[in-house]
């Protein structure tokens, strides 16, 4: 279906060829061919293919239902431009754009893409993406440890649980150490009055895991104070619409993931990670990066630059492995970004703020139930439960409601509180459903004991 | 390809001006050109120690990496800051405003180990085939 | 050069997109708040020109033949993107209940048998997100393995010298020293070379079959069985696996990890350079160190997660998949079942030979035997006689709207092009690519300043490369900036 050869191609090339048959040419040496029948499914026609992945989609209940889960993957309207453009064949199978006279559209969005990072996270670089915000996060730790000759790095318990499993995965094999701040009663982050002197990096995400704008200044000047550098780390993007961007709030790296500008939540990828830094470390960023520039003819164009950092070049001596970055997906959120706009971002964020403060009414009206800390959120935030949290997701799930993230899942001794989000989608009916739920759920729960 | 007669050569490319127990280092002319148009040099910090052959910095050009080797023992004196702002001014000039560093030599016999420039000749040749 | 969005748009233009909700200031402190948001605000027209505008400056698969080596440049099915859209997948959050997430899993599950099948693992990670991610997931494994043995002395890498960059960066990553072993006149990893190589340091060897030569490592049980007796692990890079699925196994072979790329193989499209999707395989030695959660069946039959691998090396990215990715490579895995794929790779070899055997007629084949999916030519004889460069056959091959091979690598071989077709491609415009680049070298010789000149008609020609690297390494222009700015752009 996908290839052209008749039988008459074929014999037609194995004579030009000067070999007898297909398998001529394609066997291994004696011994390494396959021998007897894969446990591989047999072919099915494309219509059949359709259908049979059709009815895998509609096995997943989960997608259908109410949902109050973020915690790293957000829910968000994406406008219809946005893959109408982002999905065009030029640019979806497409090559990493080593030619550039063949690769200008590509390039000039990855120059678009670096500077929306840019005026967002208010740092000077940015580079093409990286797979996702937790990767982001290990790269900003290599980074910083490069920068500063130092092997361990202090990170906040407020950053997502799953890029703190990510960092301590890569730890030992990158070499740094990893020591963990502990969090206040508010939910954000008890900043040491001093840093250890052998500390690479300060890492600190906002709003962080639960929700809670977080004390990067703080942690950018303990940073500083000893050396070291300050990270920002973001897991949802959004917030970088209204709030202080990194760079003012002293960071020197920034990262996180941009799966909120227009990505779907697609069961956990792809995304797209960002990396960005000041003009001091651009040649530590990883990966690709595009630069402006012009051709012989003395037009503007774009070019990858900067390929002496890499892998392809520099191999064992590389400042990363990283090769494929996740362009396709930079190019989507750079999609959305034109198309929502300054305007547009702006209303999404308050959106998300109005709604999770309507969440926030209804959820403290329930009796038995409120809000766990009193740091000021965006549009997440950790309610306690007078029930453990994972039996109340277990019953509302019945409804068809995702209730959030039980906090026990990643913190054991958290067993009662619940991670909840609201965005620029939650109704308030479902606001209304879930309160109603919560009152039943909770009353039960309460007779029951 | 230019190939100053008072010079010393290494191997790897390098071009050594001797001064009683200071040297000048560069890359010569045929390395620049090999390289292609340089657009980064990572030089040791001036008061760092580096011994003969061994790497002490890098060079980048456009498509290309190459390392530099200390051509001879010794403390760096000096860094070529303009060469750090301007990397082209390898390309342009090798020899002259293209110098990288200088060093403060800690054992002048070791030039013994360096070509002059027939025996330098040689090396490219045999690199061009 | 269509202008950049920073300099389109006025305030005032834009729309809300969802019900108005007021202003920051009504939910958090003035302290938390940005002074300003400096992005442009466009209309979806704005959009819309712009982007297809940038589109027009593209090459892809879909509008040109694409014979970039090593890359595996084929045709994706849009069957692959159909599916990858369904609500059911695209709504689904990775913290869903398992028992709300039956198919994704179910699906996931399939995946992963079936690539343990085609490539003779004993099971297979679908966590990384691509070719290089899966490189150091493998690493690590390898290391915690050792580890774990307490053989801490293991730190070398070997690898040959026609590897992918990645190899040894990613072994770099993880501390290993990499060693580099040269190839014989035959185009093949020199197998003294590298039992020369092989003490109580070696950690991995990283080999590549058929190499990136388009060469199959005829040796290549000789070279696991030497590196297993020496104590060390084989790592097979998947990016060649385009000439071998349905044919031959790495597994049989005796290699004990493997990465896959599912962009180039199993027809993800590439997407102007990601996202990937890099499965890690393992034998059964191996497969307890994979990355977790894996897909799995409990006790009643249903799809979970499992997290009980206490000997894993935890987490490569945030989620357990690059699901949508994994989606779209599922789909052409059922639509051609084991037998349907073994035909592809059989004329994916088919394309890269009949390539082969017409382009030697007038440039140089290094290596003389038939080569897998790919092949490479050499145009140093062109450049001796002409000046004439690989790198201008590239160019001038972009004026005839065929996007450029590989060129220069593997660096065994001067003036390299590195040629792969792939199967998707008909014998058209086979024969229409080799009368392309007869013609240019013909081209070369009777007015080689023309071809040098090339492009004339891409939508900008050759570029400078060497001012922008220079500011680069200042980090200027690497964005736009507002032009009242201190100078930024």
């Amino acid at each position: 279906m996908y290839t052209p050869h008749t039988p008459q191609d074929i014999a037609a090339m194995l004579e030009v060829i000067g070999a007898p048959s297909l398998d001529a040419l394609s066997d291994p040496p004696a011994g390494l061919k396959i021998k007897g029948r894969l446990d591989v499914a047999p072919a099915l026609p494309e219509a059949d293919a359709y259908a049979h992945i059709r009815a895998m989609a509609d096995e997943n209940s989960a997608a259908r239902m109410t949902s109050f889960l973020g915690a790293g993957a957000y829910r968000h309207y994406q406008p219809p431009a946005v893959p109408y453009f982002a999905f065009r064949s030029e640019f979806l199978t497409a090559y990493t754009p080593y030619q550039a006279e063949a690769s200008q559209g590509s390039l000039q969005a990855i120059f678009e893409w670096q500077t929306y990072v840019c005026l967002l996270t208010g740092m000077d670089v940015s580079n093409a993406s990286v797979y996702d915000g937790s990767t982001a996060l290990v790269e900003a730790v290599i980074m910083a440890a490069q920068a500063t000759g130092r092997r361990r790095v202090a990170i906040s318990r407020g950053v997502h649980p799953a890029y703190r499993r990510v960092l301590a995965t890569y730890a030992e094999g990158i070499g740094v150490e990893i020591s963990e701040i502990p969090l206040d009663e508010a939910g954000q982050t008890k900043i040491p009055a001093s840093l250890d002197a052998d500390i690479a990096a300060a890492i600190v995400q906002s709003p962080n895991f639960f929700g809670a704008i977080d004390h990067v200044d703080q942690a950018a000047s303990a940073a500083h104070a000893t050396g070291a550098l300050a990270v920002h780390v973001s897991a949802e993007a959004l917030s970088l619409a209204v709030l202080k961007s990194p760079r003012e709030l002293g960071a020197d790296i920034a990262v996180g993931d941009a799966q909120s500008f227009g990505l779907p939540v697609g069961y956990g990828g792809p995304y797209v990670g960002f990396v960005a830094t000041t003009k001091e470390h651009v040649r530590r960023l990883p990966g690709r990066l595009v630069g402006e520039t012009h051709d012989v003819d003395g037009r503007k164009a774009y070019v990858l630059t900067l390929q002496g950092r890499e892998q392809h070049i520099r191999r064992e001596l590389a400042s990363s492995n990283i090769c494929t970055n996740q362009a396709l997906c930079a190019l989507i959120a750079t999609i959305y970004l034109a198309t929502v706009g300054r305007k547009g971002l702006a209303s999404i964020a308050c959106a998300n703020m109005a709604n999770a403060r309507a969440l926030a009414r209804a959820i403290e009206a329930v009796p038995g139930f409120g809000l766990a800390y009193r740091a000021p959120y965006f549009n997440e935030f950790v309610v306690g439960t007078p029930v453990p949290a994972a039996e109340l997701c277990a019953q509302l799930e019945k409804r068809s409601i995702l209730a959030g993230m039980p906090l026990s899942r990643f913190y054991p001794e958290l067993t009662r509180q619940l991670l909840v989000c609201a965005t620029e989608l939650t109704t308030q009916s479902q606001i209304d459903e879930f309160a109603r739920a919560l009152a039943q759920e909770g009353t039960h729960a309460v007779a029951a004991v | 390809m230019d190939l100053p007669a008072g010079l010393l050569y290494t191997k790897e490319h390098e071009w050594v001006k001797l001064d009683g127990t200071s040297a000048t280092v560069g890359i010569t002319d045929y390395a620049q050109s090999s390289l292609g148009d340089i657009v980064y040099v990572e030089m040791p910090k001036a008061g760092a120690v580096v011994e003969q052959f061994k790497q002490m910095g890098v060079i980048e050009s456009v498509k290309a990496v190459s390392d530099i080797f200390a051509p001879l023992s010794g403390t760096i004196a000096a860094v070529n800051a303009d060469v750090e702002n301007d990397p082209a001014k390898v390309n342009g000039d090798p020899y002259g405003t293209g110098w990288l560093v200088k060093i403060t030599l800690s054992d002048a016999s070791q030039s013994k180990n360096l070509l002059d420039a027939a025996a330098y000749q040689k090396v490219v040749d045999a690199a061009d085939h | 050069m269509p202008s950049l969005l920073f300099e389109q748009g006025a305030p005032g233009r834009g729309g809300d997109f969802v019900r108005g909700a007021g202003k920051p200031s009504q939910y958090l402190d003035a302290a938390a708040l940005r002074a300003d948001l400096p992005l442009p605000d466009l209309t979806e027209l704005d959009v819309a020109r712009h982007f297809t505008e940038l589109s027009h400056r593209n090459f892809s698969v879909d509008t040109n033949f694409y014979p970039l080596g090593s890359c595996t440049m084929k045709y994706n099915p849009k069957l692959n993107e159909a599916v990858s859209a369904f609500a059911g997948f695209t709504d689904l959050h990775p913290y869903a209940p398992d028992d709300g997430a039956q198919g994704a899993i179910r699906l996931l599950a399939h995946m992963e048998r079936t690539l343990a099948s085609l490539f003779g693992m004993d099971a297979f990670s679908l966590m990384p997100a691509a070719g290089a991610h899966g490189e150091i997931t493998a690493m690590l494994m390898a290391k915690k393995y050792f580890k774990d043995r307490g053989e801490h002395e293991r730190l070398t890498c070997i690898v040959p010298d026609t590897a992918h960059g990645t190899n040894p960066a990613s072994a770099a990553m993880v501390g290993y020293n990499v060693v580099s072993i040269p190839s014989t006149a035959r185009g093949r990893t020199d197998l003294s070379a590298l039992r020369a190589k092989l003490d109580g340091s070696i950690a991995v060897c990283m080999m590549t079959n058929p190499n990136t030569l388009g060469l199959f490592e005829d040796e290549i049980v000789e070279m696991t069985a030497s590196v297993h007796d020496a104590g060390g692990l084989m790592y097979y890079d998947g990016a060649n696996a385009n000439a071998i699925v349905g044919i031959t196994r790495p597994g049989d072979m005796g290699f004990d990890l493997m990465h896959l790329n599912l962009h180039k193989t199993f027809s993800v499209p590439h997407g102007g350079g990601g996202p990937g999707s890099g499965p890690v395989g393992a034998n059964a030695r191996l497969s307890p160190y994979l990355p977790s959660p894996m897909p799995a069946r409990d006790a009643s039959g249903a799809y979970v997660w499992d997290e009980q691998r206490p000997k894993s090396i935890g987490m490569v990215r945030a989620f357990p998949a690059h699901f949508l990715a994994i989606v779209r490579a599922y789909a052409y895995i059922i639509v051609h079942g084991a037998d349907g794929l073994r035909a592809n790779s059989q004329l994916a070899v088919l394309n890269a030979n009949y390539l082969r055997a017409k382009v030697k007629k007038f440039l140089t084949v290094p290596y003389d035997d038939h080569c897998r999916h790919e092949f490479v030519c050499s145009a140093e004889q062109l450049k001796k006689e002409t000046g004439v460069r690989a790198l201008d056959l590239a160019k001038g091959l972009l004026d005839a709207g065929v996007h450029a091979p590989t060129m220069y690598w593997p660096h065994v071989v001067p003036e390299c092009l590195m040629i792969e077709p792939t199967e998707t491609e008909n014998r058209h415009t086979l024969d229409a690519f080799v009368e392309t680049l007869r013609e240019l070298v013909v081209y070369a010789h009777e007015d080689p300043a023309a071809v040098q000149q090339r492009p004339l008609h891409t939508p900008v020609r050759r570029v400078d490369e060497a001012q922008v690297g220079r500011l680069a390494n200042k980090g200027i222009g690497l964005r736009w900036s507002p032009p009242s700015s201190d100078g930024n752009a």
